[in-house]
């Protein structure tokens, strides 16, 4: 079996990405001794900084600007030319000219959070106590403390209140979570493929991607930035198996069906016979040029953590009650991962505690994804959603 | 069953007459201002969009991805779902009228629908169209088949439409599950009202549609 080849060797090399953890190709905002982060773990996270990509103009009276949350594995380049991987923004079918959200019309603005690996303070940056990189002495971090650092980003640039914040995923519990905490700072949100809990089908996905993380050997138990190496393997496992769960059966099955990849004939190894087995090899080499393998685990724990009923006494509506926010949630017919019924969960709970609220539906076989992908209606609901929204705040031309 | 006032209408019943429906209109002039308002059914939000320029709060329900994507574009909240299945996880008392407009018809359970609007909303406005409006008979009497009218225009084996009454049967329904009928109006084919003097026969027989502002409890 010497000509099987297991997951190739990323073809960045650790340098590229480290030097992108600290010194990030996008605008930082740093935060001092005096302005420390309060996470929910109950450490004081000082001093801190927080990589953020603005588009388009603040105007006047600084009421359109745009906060876009990204996903558990995105970051701030949300529509420019990804620094490391030179692949176009991650949500530039949404985000840009022409698109529904326009730099032409809105201050666009997105933010690597709290425990990433693009620029903000994680796991991955340099501990100023000890010189050395945080590893897994790096505070657990929540959602709702990705968003306090995020409202402290909104307050340094200036903006009261935000015309709207919007994400998918990971990006749309922030979106909840902003609505929940801030409501008189969100003026509108739409909340994309997103629960406002991790269910426990999730935690398990997450769990088998940590366990795949920390079977690496390669690993160290978090410190193998010290040794300067990176579980690189661990964490293509755990992206393989996460991709899987982004995707929909009969989207792998349109995609690659049981064809063969180069061959006609099956190997009778354990080599990548098909070629659904070569793109996920190939989606989780690709993933670990960009990403930290102890940042992965920190996320996808704060997506687990994440319950926002769990703060108001089990109560999802007292989570809005009275809130005045614009809602819209969108979730997709095919997403396993956020299943529609847990959107209706949230709308139902949205309309007992009064909440305007718009919910949609889309109709697509693409799974968990889709919102990252050309769907038409989706965008078709997100224009409208934010046109009607800035007309209600008196936005022009918007 | 004491009847208020009428609206002075004009145009067309449920075809565009100058902005706004004439049962549209009749329904929003049925809501106090100020009020909170669930429209379950809502379509492509006409009739939110007339409430909403009278300063009501406004709510709606609508099945098709169609109808809630036009919905959000005219700026209203607008959430996807089904009457049959969704209301029943809407708290009691969330809303001052749920209105039910020209949907009960196509509803599975009716009269589980119309029990829900009165435990969501304090009031309900329900219109229907009226299967015991002449045209309809006479379609099944002298025709000898399903009747289909312009408003109705589907066949018996492809119609949304499944639990068709006359306005007779649904003043029974609301006496049977003790709901108070604070105003009821019948429109005929022109979006009328039908003169109130006339017994109950002939707003069963001229009403082309029936508008009914309920309320909980009372009965007759």
């Amino acid at each position: 079996m010497g000509s099987v080849k297991s997951i190739p060797s990323p073809a960045i090399s650790t340098d590229d990405r480290s030097h992108e953890v600290d010194h990030p190709s996008s605008e930082v905002m740093h935060f001092g001794a005096d302005q420390p982060l309060r996470l929910d773990c109950g450490v004081d996270l000082s001093p801190f900084q927080i990589a953020y990509q603005t588009y388009g103009e603040l105007n006047a009276d600084r009421s359109n600007a745009i906060l876009i949350c990204h996903a558990l594995t995105g970051d701030q380049h949300v529509a420019n030319v990804h620094p490391v991987t030179g692949k176009p923004g991650w949500w530039e079918t949404l985000v840009g000219p022409g698109r529904p959200i326009d730099p032409k019309h809105y201050f666009i603005i997105c933010s690597n959070v709290i425990g990433g690996c693009m620029g903000s303070t994680g796991p991955a940056s340099i501990n100023p106590a000890t010189g050395k990189v945080w590893g897994l002495d790096f505070p657990v971090i929540t959602i709702p403390d990705m968003v306090r650092a995020q409202a402290m980003l909104i307050d340094r640039l200036g903006i009261d209140t935000l015309f709207a914040v919007v994400g998918g995923s990971m990006g749309g519990m922030q979106v909840l979570q902003w609505t929940a905490a801030y409501p008189a700072r969100v003026y509108s949100a739409l909340a994309i493929a997103c629960s406002t809990r991790h269910s426990a089908q999730n935690i398990a996905f997450h769990e088998l991607g940590r366990q795949a993380v920390m079977a690496d050997p390669d690993w160290h138990n978090g410190g193998y930035a010290d040794r300067g190496i990176h579980p690189h393997r661990g964490l293509a496992v755990a992206r393989m198996a996460a991709h899987i769960t982004y995707l929909s059966d009969a989207a792998l099955h349109r995609k690659f069906g049981r064809r063969m990849q180069d061959r006609e004939l099956p190997t009778f190894s354990f080599d990548a016979d098909f070629q659904v087995e070569s793109y996920l090899r190939y989606q989780g080499s690709s993933f670990v040029e960009r990403f930290d393998a102890n940042s992965y685990l920190y996320l996808t724990r704060a997506m687990d953590y994440f319950d926002i009923a769990a703060d108001h006494g089990g109560v999802l509506a007292k989570a809005f009650a009275g809130i005045k926010t614009r809602l819209c949630v969108v979730s997709f017919t095919s997403d396993w991962l956020f299943p529609t019924s847990e959107s209706r969960a949230l709308v139902h709970a949205l309309n007992a505690s009064s909440a305007r609220v718009s919910f949609a539906e889309i109709e697509t076989d693409r799974g968990h994804d889709a919102f990252l992908l050309d769907v038409p209606e989706f965008f078709d609901i997100s224009r409208a959603f934010l046109q009607s929204a800035g007309k209600a705040r008196g936005l022009k031309d918007s | 069953m004491s009847v208020q006032e009428v609206l002075p209408l004009g145009g067309v019943a449920t075809r565009q007459s100058g902005d706004y429906r004439a049962d549209h209109r009749l329904v929003a002039d049925m809501v106090k201002p100020g009020s909170k308002v669930l429209d379950v059914g809502c379509g492509e939000g006409d009739l939110l969009q007339l409430l909403e320029m009278r300063g009501i709060d406004g709510r709606g329900i609508e099945l098709s991805r169609e109808g809630v994507n036009r919905c959000v574009a005219k700026g209203l909240a607008v959430v996807q779902g089904d009457a049959d299945t969704d209301l029943v996880n809407y708290p009691d008392d969330a809303f001052d009228y749920v209105i039910l407009s020209q949907t009960l018809q196509a509803t599975r359970q009716p009269r589980v629908v119309l029990e829900n609007l009165l435990r969501i909303g304090r009031r309900a406005i329900v219109s229907f169209p009226n299967f015991g409006f002449w045209k309809m008979r006479l379609q099944l009497l002298i025709g000898g088949h399903m009747p289909r009218t312009e408003n109705l225009p589907a066949t018996w084996y492809d119609t949304a439409n499944i639990h068709f009454c006359t306005i007779k049967d649904f003043v029974e329904l609301c006496d049977e599950i003790n709901v108070k009928m604070e105003r009821a109006v019948a429109l005929d084919l022109y979006g009328r009202p039908v003169p109130l003097n006339l017994p109950w026969w002939v707003w069963n027989m001229f009403g082309e549609q029936g508008v009914f502002l309920l309320s909980r409890g009372g009965g007759k």
